[in-house]
Order: structure tokens, then sequence, then C-alpha cells
């Protein structure tokens, strides 16, 4: 029977690629529900009894057996996957649209065959944990992404970076095989189920940061996280956001669950998980204020936001090493619920950006603005989800962010300076990555919505389908609610950490979901104050002359829409500050004194990851390296059966040494 | 809710206080005190010029922006008496509520499409992105100081700490009030009277804004002085008799009779509602001066002025941090 319901879903996709073009869509989006309701059933489930024994699959194969393992964090994060996906799958039609004149029916076909495995891929990764079987999930989901990226693989930057970001995801797989061997050669284990064995004999930092930097590369952590703003923006704008909403939090995934495994040295871990979160987050921040592209903005806000859900699962490390139930409760609570408000609000800014994008041609914020008058329903969209991300209440951003801040503020009252010092840093970026967050954001949309357009730029009218809508007001529809009700969500969380980690939650659901109430009413209150003064408003307006005219240009009237700010200019003084971070490259020549009449000159500012250039340089320098070794391939014969001479002569030499 | 009542009441009076100081260091008679409310009156009943460029969000924002500031008083306690919406880390509340405000108000201004208010929108959001850290280390500091996280609990303890309380509710009232002027961009960071749009910061965010709209504006700017001068007043207004009569002078004190006797329940209160409005008097005059006495800062200077709240806070931690004999022992 479960052999049946676990190989369904693998024969079923596979009909994608054969089905005719007409109903492909109908049927991707059939097989996606069904794996959707094949899974979150017994999620769900496990998520709400979270301390009943987990749930087992056994499918039988030609390699023995693979055991797929269902415990409440993975039904947590099948949960979230689940949603992203499944309204990344709704938008998609709408969005690809557009590429059906010139695409042929077999790229449509490739496109959803590597998503519906991608999403096939997640869900492996979520459930298995012997060794091989994980790594090979591990690697599906990098090479189905790989495949989505490659849509528009006709542009020559989206191959690069593809093959850029298959290469990276290739060394964390590299670093995730040499954690399981090395676990593997103690214990004679390969998985997960070797850590608890492993962690309780040998010092547990190693291993760990072993693990973290091969799921790192995946999250977006820096300095790994240089794949993600060029990987995002290439990528088709429904796989943006299921990449960024839901396929990195993999790495944040496989970050935990280690964590359930690691014995000692807990607040060491936790401490510098906190520091490289901390950094993380100013990093993706800063860099994403400066970005004139939309969706590489967004990308670097991905890089921050990861940066907030390591802050928690630092914090909760950090608690279960001092033993401070507290700590680990709300560290690990505010960390998880943030990913999966993150998953909801990024996907919906993502999807907003995709629809600006099939309007437009263009994600230079440089270029667009006034796309409010043209297309109302997206920006009010994009706003919903920039008041989200920023953290503002009365959406879902703020109570994961509040949480966190609970951990810090009660990890505060600690015995030790250092302790206290770091928390209390640790508050401070967090308030200066709140602060940051309202000024990138209040320029994404304020000047891609708002404002004139600034260059003339042709709107298709009609571009958004009300298909390409529904999972937009869907997702913000679960936004307002985990907002006016984050109750409803606590219970779940709380059961979750308190299995996981083997803490009790129940002295601080109480406090919690009474704060929580106080938070939801105080939501309801300025909803109710903003409805009655607009009420008042509009009495007020109907009896008085209201007229129309120009924008006030201190007394300019020929003014153009290319004097309105600019996103460079936006973010302009804020880079000046900023400015050791940003690195910040600028192409202009002087007028030389001779020349007399100016000719005309460019000017451009572009940011550049400090990051990127540091791999940069060290790939620049292997190239060197290598071009200088590949002298020896001089194609001549003679040469290579000198080098077989020499080698096998260094190899009698060494022997004779007794060396090997 | 008292709080809220009082914040409500003092934003009355408190801009024509501001004005009228203002005028007599300059040597004039000034207006009445009620002046600023009366223009906001015939603002209200104004009919509204609206930019062609400007959409929903125009005008919304000066609605979401007065609902945003409400609510951030409601949220605020009064000395000794139990607050409605109070909970632990309510000032986190507080203090992202202002800041939907402020997204609102400053996406309000770009709506707009005029070089002059996107100058004043981006610098808006960057003081109080600089001026946002001063303010969670602050609260960080009271919270390590008192042991509790919610703005009720945390005055009212922070009252018991003893003398050192003193040195902390220095550092807070001045920081406060520092950050006050920022938020409701006063000097030294940007001046209401400037004539010049590439001055401005405030006062170029609400120039395509009239009649209704911007009497909610000036709405909003009055009662945002309330709600930090209540926030002040919640450090100097003393909880209960007791407190009273450790820090009151001799004389005042009865030694058979004793204050907390002869004041009663309802005399406690009667006193802290004029202490109360005696420190929104001084703020407001405090204002008022500093606005005629202090030159406003040049622009590229005002990010390093507002920086140095954040240090100030710093070194109050670490007072609090010597205190507490965390760093000694």
């Amino acid at each position: 029977m479960e052999n049946i319901a676990i190989l369904t879903p693998v024969i079923l996709s596979f009909f994608i690629l054969v089905i005719p073009s007409g109903i492909r869509y109908g049927y991707t989006l059939l097989v996606t529900l069904f794996i959707i309701l094949l899974t979150s059933v017994p999620a769900a489930n496990t998520l709400f009894h979270p301390s009943q024994a987990a749930l087992l699959y056994l499918a039988g194969g030609p390699m023995g057996s693979i055991t797929f393992t269902l415990d409440s964090l993975s039904a947590f994060f099948i949960l979230v996957t689940n949603f992203t996906v499944l309204t990344g799958l709704l938008y998609s039609n709408g969005y690809l649209n557009s590429y059906r004149e010139n695409k042929t029916p077999a790229r449509f076909a490739l496109h959803y065959f590597s998503y519906v495995w991608l999403h096939i891929s997640m869900l492996c990764v979520l459930m298995l944990r012997e060794g091989t079987a994980f790594l090979i999930a591990w690697e599906l989901m990098a090479v189905a992404s790989f495949m989505l990226i490659l849509f528009e693989a006709e542009k020559r930057s989206t191959l690069k970076t593809a093959v850029n970001y298959l290469i990276q995801m290739h060394v964390g797989l590299v670093l995730l095989i040499i954690a399981f061997l090395l676990a593997e050669s103690a214990t004679g284990k390969f998985g997960f189920d070797a850590l608890p064995v492993y962690f309780s004999a040998h010092p547990n930092v190693p291993l760990f940061f072993l693990f973290f930097a091969g799921f790192a590369i995946k999250a977006g952590f820096i300095p790994f996280h240089t794949w993600l703003p060029e990987a995002h923006p290439a990528a088709p704008s429904h796989v943006s956001g299921v990449m960024s909403g839901v396929m990195i939090k993999m790495g944040i995934f496989g970050i935990v669950r280690v964590l359930t495994y690691v014995q000692s040295d807990l607040y060491t871990i936790g401490i510098l998980i906190m520091v490289i979160a901390v950094f993380t987050g100013l990093y993706g921040i800063v860099m994403s204020i400066v970005q004139t592209d939309l969706k590489k903005l967004l990308a670097y806000s991905t890089i921050e936001n990861v940066g907030i859900i390591g802050t928690g699962i630092g914090l909760g490390a950090i608690g279960l090493g001092l033993n401070q139930p507290a700590l680990t409760i709300l560290g690990f609570g505010g960390g998880l619920f943030h990913l999966l408000n993150h998953s909801l609000f990024k996907s919906l800014l993502f999807y907003s950006a995709g629809s600006v994008y099939k309007a437009t041609h263009t994600r230079n914020i440089e270029s667009l603005g006034g796309l409010v008058h043209t297309m109302p329903r997206t920006a009010a969209l994009f706003l919903f989800g920039s008041v989200a991300i920023c953290a503002l209440p009365p959406l879902n951003g703020f109570i994961s962010e509040i949480l966190i801040y609970y951990g810090l503020f009660a990890g505060l009252q600690a015995s030790s300076v250092f302790q206290t010092m770091s928390m209390l840093m640790t508050i401070l970026a967090l308030a200066m990555i709140g602060g940051l967050a309202l000024f990138g954001f209040s320029k994404a949309f304020g000047l891609t919505f708002l404002g004139t357009n600034r260059s003339g730029l042709h709107v298709e009218e009609n571009a958004v389908t009300p298909g390409m809508l529904f999972p937009k007001l869907l997702i913000a529809a679960v936004i307002l609610l985990i907002g006016l009700a984050p109750m409803l969500f606590l219970s779940p969380l709380m059961g979750m950490i308190g299995v996981q980690f083997h803490v009790n939650p129940e002295p601080l659901v109480g406090p919690l979901v009474f704060a929580l109430s106080k938070i939801s009413m105080m939501g309801i209150i300025l909803i109710l104050f903003v409805v009655g003064f607009l009420y008042l408003r509009m009495r007020v307006l109907k009896p008085a002359k209201v007229a129309y005219g120009a924008t006030w240009g201190c007394g300019y009237t020929a003014g153009t829409a290319r004097q309105q700010y600019t996103a460079t200019s936006y973010a302009a003084n804020f880079a000046e500050l900023a400015n050791p971070a940003l690195n910040e490259r600028t192409d202009y020549c002087e007028i030389p004194e001779e020349e007399i009449f100016p000719k005309k000159r460019s000017f451009s500012l572009r940011p550049t990851d400090i990051f990127q250039s540091v791999f940069d340089k060290i790939t620049d320098y292997s190239m060197l390296a290598l071009k200088k070794i590949a002298r020896l391939q001089t194609g001549n014969i003679q040469h290579y059966i000198l080098y077989a001479f020499i080698f096998m002569l260094i190899i009698f030499v060494l022997l004779y040494l007794n060396i090997i | 809710m008292m709080g809220f009542l009082l914040a409500l009441v003092t934003a009355l009076f408190f801009p024509g206080i501001i004005l009228r100081v203002k005028s007599m260091a300059s040597g004039r008679k000034g207006p009445g005190i009620l002046q600023p409310w009366k223009n906001i009156w015939v603002l209200l009943h104004k009919g509204s010029v609206f930019s062609t460029t400007t959409s929903f969000i125009f005008r919304m924002a000066p609605v979401i922006y007065l609902s945003t500031i409400l609510c951030a008083m409601l949220l605020l306690p009064f000395p000794g008496i139990p607050s409605v919406f109070g909970f632990q880390g309510d000032f986190l509340l507080f203090a992202y509520m202002l800041a939907l405000g402020k997204f609102i108000f400053i996406l309000g201004a770009l709506d707009t499409g005029s070089s002059f208010e996107g100058m004043g929108a981006n610098r808006e959001a960057l003081y109080s992105m600089l001026a946002e850290p001063a303010f969670f280390i602050l609260f960080g500091t009271l919270a390590l100081l008192t042991g509790h996280t919610s703005m009720q609990q945390i005055f009212e303890s922070f009252q018991f700490v003893g003398h050192n309380s003193f040195i902390i509710g220095f550092i807070a009232v001045y920081l406060l009030i520092q950050i006050a002027m920022i938020e409701n961009s006063r000097m030294p960071v940007d001046d209401p009277k400037t004539h010049l749009e590439l001055t401005m910061v405030h006062e170029v965010m609400i120039l395509d804004h009239s009649g209704f709209d911007l009497a909610l504006m000036h709405i909003g700017t009055a009662l945002k002085f309330a709600m930090y001068g209540l926030l002040i007043a919640n450090f100097l207004v003393p909880v209960d008799a007791g407190i009273m009569m450790e820090h009151s002078p001799q004389w005042l004190v009865q030694p058979d009779k004793g204050l907390a006797a002869t004041l009663g329940k309802g005399g406690l209160v009667v006193v802290q509602v004029v202490v109360y409005f005696l420190i929104q008097v001084i703020f407001a005059a405090l204002i008022g001066m500093m606005e005629s006495f202090r030159a406003r800062k040049k622009m590229a200077k005002n990010p390093q002025f507002i920086v140095t709240l954040s240090s100030i806070a710093l070194v109050a931690f670490i007072l609090v941090l010597l205190i507490t004999f965390k760093m000694i022992s």
C-alpha cells in the first residue's frame, strides 16, 4: 500500500512530458494537488499531535527499503512547502502565458516536469533520514531547480547564472558528503541516525559547522550567498517565489535537524550561528537597499530574512546550551515562525514583481514608476507584502519578530556580561535591520509603483490575469490571518519545538497567548480607527470642493518625469553612510580641460557584492594557474609518454624511500 | 486609558505653547494657545486639491498615519494606573506601530512624484532608521535594570530601583526628548519654519496635502508631541505616595501625619495629574526655547547627530551593567 502511495506521484509525473500541451497545466495541477493531499494530511496530523510516534512509510526497492520518516519538524516544513508550491503553480499559468508563442511545448513540458520534481525532491529531503537517499534527494532538488532557472536559457546571462548555481550547489553537496562520511567513519552508519552517536562521543563544533557550511550554501548565509542574488532574478517569477519562499529553507531545515542531534558545546554553536546570522541580516538588507533591479532587491532581502531566521535559531541553540527553556522556545519558535511568514510574504512579493515584469518587460526600478495607476491591484498586493516584510503590525512579520525580540530580551537577564552584551548587540542589529527594511521597501514600492513613469515605458494592459491575482490574494489572506490571530499558530509550533528539543513549552504558552491576543486586539483597533477616519473623510469631502491639478513644483510648471527621485538617488544618502560595505563601482570619465565641447557621456553606478568579488578573484587566479599548467598539454604523443614515465619514476622513488 | 485621555487633552495646548514660547523669544506677543487647533478646525472644513499624479495611497496615508499614532498612544501607561492594552514587550509594538505610520507617510509623499517630496521622504526614512536603535537600546537598558519588559512594569519598578535611577532617568529623558525632536522633524534635525523646499524634511512631505488630509497630519504631529511628553512623564510622575515622600522636601512631608495619609487615593491622582501637566508644559516650553535658540544642523551632519544618540544609549546600558555589578563581579 505504501509503495503505491509513494510511487504514484513519481509515475504520474512522467506523463507530464507526453500529455497534450492543451491539458498539460491542468494535469500538472492535479498531480501537485495529489502530492499535496498525500503529504499534508499526515503532516497536519503529526503537527497537531507532535508527541505521537513519527509516522513511517516503508517502500521496498531493488536497493533495499527506503524509510520515510515524518516527525513534527518535517511536518511543519512540509506544510509550508506545499502551500507555496501550490500558489506558485497557480500563479505560473498566467505568468507563462506570454511565453507560449516563442517557446516550444517541449520547453513547457520540461518546465512543469522539473517543477513537480522540485516539489517531490523537497518533500523527500524533509522525510529521508538515511544518508544516501537524503543526498540523492538533495541533488535532485538542485538539478530540478537548475532546470527551472533555465527556462529562459536562450539568454546568455541566465545560462551563466544557472551553471554558477549548479556548481555552488555541488560545493554544498560535497561538504555534506564529507560530513556524513566523517560521521560514518566513526559510527558505521551513514545518515542522520549516525549523528546522535557521533555527537555523544566526539567534539561537536567541527562536524556541526561542516554541516552548517553545506546547508548554509542552500540557505544563503554569508559568505555562501553569492548564487542567490543572481539566480532569483534569472528564474521566472513563480520559480523565484518558490526558491526564495521554500527551497532555500531546506538549508535551514538541515541546520535545525542537525541541531536536534548536537549534544554539547551548544552555547558556542549558538553564539556563532547568531553572529553569522546577524551579519547575514545586515549585509543582506544593506545590499538590498542599493539595488535597482526589483527582483535582485527582493533576493537580497531574502538573505536578510534568512539572517533573521538564523538569529532565532542561534538564540534557540544558546538556550539549549544554557539550559534556559525560555530562550530555546522563543528562539526556535520565532525563527521557524519567521520562516513560515517569510515564505508567505516573499512569494507574494516575487509574484507581484513578476506581474510588473510581465506588464512592463523590465525589472529596472529606474525606468518604472507610476504603476499604481495602471495596475492598482498588483500595487496594493505589493504594498501589503512590503508592510508584512518590514515587520509592521498588524501583519505576520511583526509576530515572528516579536517572538525573537522576546527571546533576546529574556536573554538580557543573564549572569554573564558577555551574554548580556551579545543579546543587546543582536537587539541593536535587529532594530537596525527593521529600520533598513523600512527604508528598502519604501524605495521598492514607492519608486516602482508611485509617482509617474520615468521612461515613457509601455505598460501592457490586462497583463495580470485574474488567475495570477488569485494565489496572491490567497497568500494575503493567510498573512492577515496570522497577523490578526497569531494564537492559532502558536500551539502547534510550541508543541513541535517542545518535542524536538525536549523542553516543556507549557509555562510560556499562557503569557505568549496573552501578549499575542493584545497584539491582535491592537491590530483590530488600528483597522477600526482607519475605517472610522476613512468614513469621516468621505463624509467631509463629499460636500467640500475638490479640485485636481499638477503636483506642486515650487513655481516651476514644466517639470518632467525624469526629475523625480530615482532608485539610485533615494539610496544615495544611505549608500554614502554604508559605503565600506557596498563597494560601489562608478563608471564615468571626467571631462578633460582641452575638450571644449564635451561629447555625450554616460554615468553608471553599480553596487558590487564584496563576497562575489572575492570569489571572482579566487576563480580568476585559479584560471590563471590552470592556464599555466595547461602548457603541459602539448598534443605531442612523445610528451605524454614522457609524463607517464616521470610519474612511474616518482612512484618508484617514493616506494623506494618508503614514503608510500 | 488615563494616559491616552490625558495625552489627548495635552495635545490641545501643546503646539500652542511651543508657538507662544517661540513668539515671546523672538520679541512678539504671539497667537493664543488654541490658535493651531483653530487652524486645524478651519482646514477640516476646507475643500481639497489633489495632484493628478496621486493615487489611493496618497488619500489613505494621513488616515493611517493618524490611526497609528492613536494606537501607539493607547499602549502608553500612566503611572500607578493599570494599563488596559499593556503586555510584555509592548514597547516593541509601540515602536513598530509608529514605524508603520512613518512608512505610509513616506509612501504618501512619494506618491506625488515630486522631486522635493522624494527628497523629504528619503531623509525621513534615513533619519527614522538611524533613530530606531537608540529607542531599542534605551528600552533594553530599562529592561535590564528593572527586569520587566512591559512599559507599565518598567516605569513602576524603575522608580523603586533607588538613587541610581536618577542618572539613568536623566539619560532616558534626554534621549526621549531628542528622539521626539527627530521623530517630529524639529530642530536641530529639521526646521519647521524654513521656507526653502530643499532644506525641509517634514514640511516638504506635506506640500501637496490640503484640507482634511492636511488637518489630519497636523493633528498627528500635535498628538505625537503629547505622546512623547506622556512617555517622558512616565519617568517623572511619582507612582505612589511612598515614592513621593521619599523625594519631597522635609517641610512638605509632615513627620506625624505623612503625606500618604493626608492625600488619600484621590489626592494622589490629583497630584499625579498636576505633575503630569507641569511636565508637559515644561516639555513644550523647552521645545519652544530649543527651536528659538538653536540652529538647524547641516543636512549632511544629521546622521552623525542621530547616531550619537545610540551611543549615549549604549553608555547608559553599560552604566546599568556597572550598577547591577555584572561588569565588576
